[in-house]
């Protein structure tokens, strides 16, 4: 007997958008339950913000079906916080940032990402890690159904990538909440992921990533030292691009050309 | 003292209390400009309700309210910058003022009061309803200050989490201009950006929070008040100049005290 699937929190179906002309997305597709974790990744410009905007109810599209959980509550994690100086804002503060969180839920939640110690420092101060931690708090706190993160790994190293990463599996596990990472890495996404939407206008693929520690090029990348959280995923396109993107039958596209006395191989 | 002189006193504070927490938005959004430039359309503004025969002041309430709209919609126009686009509307409306003034020679209408201000020749009637308008400004502004902050940190975050960002920050806008219509005829129109940026900056160096920063800006705003108009009373200096300069001295006392902003 299987237990029954948690509840859907976002389903999107065969969304469409153009915007002056221009083709924003395609009959994309995204579904996310409480208590997974789905990661949407894709190059810059390819459509992810829009497609989380259209999934959330801030932008309508021009066709399509978006079916949410009723009252969806989101906390929303940004890819970074530039807080001029001229802004005097303690850590304390901005946990109180878009509604009023009691103090006890503000600790506790500060205490998971194990920022508390930054409580009274001012946010202007922090480094590019503790801001990302004190984001995650403050997200946390808002006890929302589902939990967005813009290019949460950006300007942070593997090591401290894989912490960040093991600590989003922890809130999953804790908060059963729904997660939704967007990267524009679109090649290691967290192992925990469930689900990843790779994105590129159209749904380019959708699938389960594949755990880094059995490929041998990450095993190689990442030493002996191999963060488990981080897994590959394969993308496995059943058509192709062109160097402009234009999507072309599998074998078709001209993704660069040889010279005369090039005898590399694919 | 004389009754000018504490009716004056009077205005002065109700004005700076109320431009504190405006102001500090305006330092923090950095929205010098757009406050300069709703003050610059006061003089037209103050034409056409004399032309219309209502009270001057109501004609640049709407003319403030009117351009606030206007630039809330241009601001996503891709035409020319938008400080450019500030420029036009500053410097093209003032010139339209003065040449409306000029034009209506039946009536006078104190050229000088309106560009520098005369806060002594306000009276009774005026205190009762710039103390009305200043509270509903209060009003308004606490309602709506949580999400403007929050728009003010990060409008992504605050659209994700469901805030009705242009809302909130039409109602800004709206609210600048009225505290900019409320204070022509205190500060001038050439000045009163001063009374909104400079305490909010002189009381960035004492505050740990966004909140305190609003309360010492009124503060700072209200002793520069009183101080410009004692200055003036004592040695005869035209008052609005004599407040501005007051706020200026404070900031300049501010910066040896409070903590700086660690520079990374």
């Amino acid at each position: 007997m299987t237990a029954p699937l948690p509840e859907v929190l976002i389903e999107a179906k065969g969304i469409c958008l153009a915007k002056s002309g221009k083709e924003i997305l395609k009959n994309a597709d995204i579904t996310l339950r409480r208590n997974e974790i789905v990661t949407l990744i894709g190059p810059n410009g390819a459509g992810k913000s829009t497609l989380l905007e259209i999934a959330i109810g801030l932008q309508k599209a021009d066709s399509g079906a978006v079916r949410t959980k009723k009252d969806l509550s989101v906390a929303y994690v940004p890819q970074k916080l530039a807080v001029d100086p001229i802004m005097p804002l303690t850590v304390k503060r901005l946990m109180q940032l878009t509604k009023k969180v009691s103090q006890k839920d503000a600790t506790e939640a500060l205490q998971k990402t194990k920022a508390d110690h930054l409580l009274d420092e001012m946010v202007s101060d922090l480094s590019g890690g503790e801001m990302q931690r004190v984001l995650l708090a403050r997200a946390i706190s808002q006890k929302a159904d589902l939990l967005v993160l813009d290019e949460p790994a950006q300007g942070v190293d593997y090591a401290g990538q894989a912490d960040f990463y093991a600590l989003i599996e922890k809130v999953r596990d804790e908060e059963k909440c729904g997660i939704l990472l967007i990267s524009h890495d679109i090649h290691i996404v967290m192992s925990a992921t469930d689900h990843v939407v790779c994105l590129n206008g159209h749904i380019c693929c959708a699938g389960k990533p594949e755990t880094v520690s059995s490929d041998p090029a990450y095993k190689a990348l990442f030493g002996g030292n191999i963060p488990n959280n981080l897994a590959i995923y394969n993308h496995h396109h059943d058509h192709e691009h062109d160097l402009d993107g234009t999507i072309v039958a599998p074998g078709e596209s001209k993704g660069h050309e040889h010279g005369p006395n090039c005898n590399h191989s694919h | 003292m004389d009754d000018f002189l504490i009716r004056a006193i009077i205005i002065g504070l109700i004005i700076a209390l109320i431009a504190g927490p405006i102001g500090c938005f305006v330092v923090w959004r950095r929205m010098a400009y757009f406050g300069d430039t709703m003050a610059h359309t006061a003089l037209m503004g103050a034409s056409f309700g004399l032309v219309l025969g209502a009270d001057p002041i109501i004609g640049v309430l709407f003319t403030c309210f009117g351009f606030a709209i206007l630039l809330f919609f241009a601001q996503n126009q891709r035409l020319i910058a938008n400080d450019t686009l500030l420029g036009i509307l500053a410097h093209g409306s003032l010139a339209a003022g003065i040449v409306l003034v000029s034009l209506i020679e039946d009536i006078r209408l104190d050229l000088m009061g309106y560009l520098f201000g005369d806060i002594l020749a306000v009276d009774s009637v005026d205190i009762v309803t710039t103390s009305l308008a200043a509270m509903a400004l209060f009003a308004i502004l606490i309602l709506i200050w949580r999400n403007l902050i929050a728009i003010t940190i990060s409008e992504t975050l605050a659209r994700a989490e469901g805030l009705a960002v242009n809302r909130v920050r039409i109602t800004y806008m709206l609210l600048i201009a009225a505290v900019i219509a409320l204070s022509v005829q205190v500060i001038g129109m050439l000045l009163i950006t001063a009374l909104l940026i400079i305490p909010a900056a002189a009381s960035r160096r004492l505050s740990k929070s966004p909140e305190q920063m609003a309360f010492f800006a009124s503060i700072l705003g209200c002793i520069a008040v009183i101080a410009g108009l004692s200055a003036s009373y004592q040695w005869d200096l035209p008052s609005g100049p004599a407040i501005v300069l007051s706020c200026v001295i404070l900031f300049l006392t501010s910066i040896p005290f409070g903590q700086a902003p660690r520079v990374k």
